[in-house]
């Protein structure tokens, strides 16, 4: 098994801890990872970008051009990446300040409204969280249990009394997801 | 041979006034007679063997006239790049705080080309002794402008004498760092009579001191002459320097914590 | 056990010199390995073993510092990209002269001049044939993944201690800033003043004692005969390490038609190369030097034997291809593919210039 995700929006949406997270997931269930940050003035706004990539093998290159599965957070990502998914893979996007949705139909393409969600659970911290629940049930390359570990793993001790809230955007964004997978299936 | 006066021969018991420091050694000093490097290295070197701490002090070189001059100082030394002496003794003294470290630099090593390492070893208040041998001019290279040399001075890059409006002005070191909080005694001394020798090395005797109570940065400025590269005989350097350098650099202590 | 932990390459650097014993890091913010200090501040590790951590004034002051330490029998090391390198040549240089080991870490950024705060490989002509003046080699090593970044920290000090002489990590903004897996190495006693001066009596200077003559570090030596001397000494010593110190790694070079030479980030990056070339029906092989000096010479010569064609893979404009032709001496064809500037190459575009420039040609 390889997985290989590119992770893209603006800086301050989560992109890197998100990523973070989900390599740190890896790790608990014993996969190699690697986490490669696009860094620099990107740190100080304006897009950032990561690839993650989860593997039962040695990881060859870390920097690829190529992607199971893109996650996109803003137009400029979405310009960018929606080209770079290899076909029959996964594009999942939230529309929020998207004006040119995602036209390939060789890739499977879902639209996760994770903004919105976050601003109806009352904390727009969730965000990244109903964004990477959304994925994980899209492509469950990790389950709940090593999720949570890589949740504390890579969340700050001080921030802890928040793990519950990010647990229940990760289930917020399953669910999501799961509507979907439902609707599509019917219309199937 | 029957007749070869020996050293026993002419000191004889009772009639021995001076002996050199075993934290000298026996190397003839390279620098050019009349010149105050040796003075300085005697007393410097005096004060180790003093205090008993040849042991424990490890000393950096500058380059300069006195580059070698651990052909000439008893004790473990490293030679520094040109001006860079402040760091390597930071590097030395930040692993060893329990030892004594000292620099010995020229004008234009610790003036222009280490300004920076100077004033931020000072700034830092690293634990060390600044040696700093003022004599306006860079004597190993050939006699070129220093950071120090005087308004008017000749050099062979100021043939004409130092422009000022061209070359600005001479650099005071030693007021700079006394401004600075990490320097704890700054002073301004000399070398060219037997009370400005004595002067000299009670405030090296103090700069060690002050090391052994981990209170700053010591730093001791000889102002001294260049007879070769001021092209004057050494009496007349001394005073020349007398008449010019000590207005300019005048002696004393400027802080003293 | 050894320690498991996702970390950044610069991160993986500072952790593993606390854990390896090191003396002292002495260093300069650049981008992008200022992690390497920010991380070694955060540890606090005058706590953790009595290691001495300083921001200097400069590169030229930290690396001057590292003179000093490392003339007193310390494990020294600091760490700089690039442009900051270049301000260290000199007491690169020195430190080769006087024989003093320590350790140099470039995380290397695209130039030349300021360049870019990306990475690059463009680094490789300083690293292996100078930076500074003067007849003098520096031990390279090039780590291509984090953990190699956490594990040739310590194999860098044993290699500087074990022949006196300076040793640079060449890594690069993508490993410096990647996370990957990372097994720690089990915390080490820094050594104690006493066992330092019994170790390195003969060289090291802190404090003359009365039953030996002082130790004196310093790379003068006015008299030719003397420097000449000198210099016969250091490159027999150069001659031993080519001897014995050459390491690399060979990947999918049993059958190979075709070999990829790339070190760090582009030896990943060829390892995704070779994949992608075997699933079109292309043997692709790699050799990935780790160290840089001494170079592999004598593999690449062997391999050249076997394959129709090289190609050097590097994030500059051509530079270890030198090398590599040097070794193959004509046998083969050798050719250069590069991104630079801050670029990485992807791993398509590699597979690329390979059908280009040595098949399809």
């Amino acid at each position: 098994m390889t997985e290989e995700i590119i992770i893209a929006g603006f800086g301050g949406q989560g992109v890197l801890s998100m990523g973070k997270i989900l390599a740190y997931s890896g790790i608990m269930q014993d996969q190699e990872v690697s986490w490669m940050p696009s860094y620099g003035p990107e740190m100080r706004g304006g897009t950032a970008n990561v690839t993650v990539i989860l593997s039962s093998e040695r990881i060859s290159s870390p920097v690829i051009n190529r992607f199971d599965t893109a996650i996109i957070l803003n137009q400029q990502s979405m310009d960018k990446f929606e080209k770079m998914v290899k076909p029959g893979g996964v594009l999942l996007y939230d529309n929020n300040g998207i004006t040119h949705p995602p036209t390939r139909k060789d890739i499977n393409i879902y639209l996760v409204e994770a903004a919105k969600e976050s601003a109806l659970m009352g904390s727009t911290i969730t965000f990244n969280m109903i964004v990477l629940g959304a994925y994980l049930q899209i492509k469950p390359i990790v389950n709940m249990e090593n999720v949570i570990k890589g949740l504390k793993k890579s969340i700050p001790e001080r921030h802890h009394k928040m793990l519950p809230l990010n647990e229940q955007a990760i289930l917020r964004g399953h669910e999501i997801v799961k509507q979907i997978q439902e609707t599509k299936s019917i219309l199937v | 041979m029957e007749n070869t006066i020996t050293a026993q021969d002419i000191i004889r018991d009772g009639e021995l006034v001076f002996k050199k420091t075993a934290c000298l050694t026996d190397n003839v000093l390279s620098y050019c007679p009349g010149c105050g490097h040796g003075v300085a290295h005697r007393i410097l070197m005096e004060v180790i063997d003093e205090m008993g701490i040849q042991s424990q002090t490890i000393g950096v070189s500058p380059v300069g006239c006195s580059v070698l001059a651990y052909d000439f100082m008893n004790i473990d030394m490293q030679g520094a790049a040109h001006g860079r002496a402040p760091a390597v003794a930071t590097g030395i003294k930040r692993v060893f705080p329990n030892k004594f470290v000292f620099t010995y630099q020229g004008d234009g090593d610790l003036a222009a080309i280490g300004t920076a390492e100077t004033i931020h070893a000072c700034n830092r208040g690293e634990n060390i002794v600044i040696i700093f041998i003022n004599n306006g001019i860079y004597g190993m290279t050939g006699g070129q402008m220093a950071p120090t040399t005087l308004p008017n001075m000749k050099s062979s890059t100021t043939p004409y004498g130092r422009d000022v409006k061209m070359m600005g002005h001479p650099i005071k070191m030693t007021e700079i760092v006394a401004t600075l909080p990490g320097t704890c005694f700054v002073t301004r001394q000399a070398v060219h009579t037997p009370a400005a020798v004595n002067r000299s090395k009670k405030a090296i005797r103090k700069a060690f001191e002050n090391q052994k109570l981990n209170k700053g940065l010591s730093f001791i400025e000889i102002v001294s002459n260049c007879n070769s590269g001021w092209k004057m005989t050494p009496v007349k350097s001394n005073k020349w320097m007398e008449e010019n350098m000590f207005p300019y650099y005048p002696l004393g202590d400027i802080k003293d914590l | 056990m050894r320690e498991l932990r996702l970390m950044k390459g610069n991160e993986a650097i500072a952790e593993a010199a606390i854990r390896c014993g090191v003396d002292a890091y002495y260093g300069y913010p650049i981008t992008p390995q200022s992690e390497i200090m920010e991380y070694l501040t955060m540890e606090e590790p005058h706590k953790r073993t009595g290691m001495v951590v300083l921001q200097a004034e400069s590169e030229i002051a930290s690396i001057h510092m590292v003179y000093g330490a490392a003339g007193c029998g310390k494990m020294t090391m600091t760490s700089s990209s690039s442009p900051g390198i270049s301000l260290m040549a000199e007491a690169i240089s020195y430190m080769a002269g006087a024989e003093l080991p320590c350790l140099i870490i470039n995380v290397q950024r695209g130039g030349p001049g300021l360049g870019t705060i990306q990475p690059g490989q463009a680094d490789y002509f300083q690293a292996t044939k100078g930076g500074g003046h003067g007849d003098y080699n520096l031990i390279v090593l090039a780590p291509s993944s984090v953990q190699e970044m956490a594990d040739f920290v310590g194999l860098s000090f044993d290699l500087a201690f074990k022949y006196r002489n300076p040793v640079l990590m060449l890594s690069d903004g993508a490993i410096g800033q990647m996370m990957e897996k990372v097994y720690l190495p089990a915390q080490k006693e820094r050594l104690t003043d006493e066992e330092i001066e019994k170790r390195y009596s003969d060289w090291a200077t802190f404090g003359k004692k009365a039953n030996r003559e002082r130790n004196i570090i310093t790379s003068l030596s006015l008299e030719s005969e003397v420097q000449e001397k000198h210099n016969f000494k250091l490159q027999a010593k150069y001659a031993k390490i080519s001897q014995d110190e050459v390491r690399f790694e060979r990947i999918a070079c049993d059958d190979a038609e075709y070999l990829l030479v790339g070190y760090g980030t582009s030896a990943r990056i060829c390892q995704k190369v070779i994949q992608l070339g075997r699933e079109k029906g292309i043997k692709i092989g790699l050799l990935r030097p780790i160290t840089l000096w001494p170079f592999p010479s004598e593999e690449i010569s062997k391999l050249a034997n076997q394959v129709k064609g090289i190609l050097s893979v590097e994030m500059s404009a051509g530079q270890m291809v030198y090398d590599v032709k040097l070794a193959v001496e004509g046998k083969v064809k050798v050719m250069h593919f590069g991104r630079f500037g801050g670029m990485i190459p992807s791993p398509d575009e590699v597979l690329h210039a390979l059908e280009e420039k040595l098949i399809h040609n």
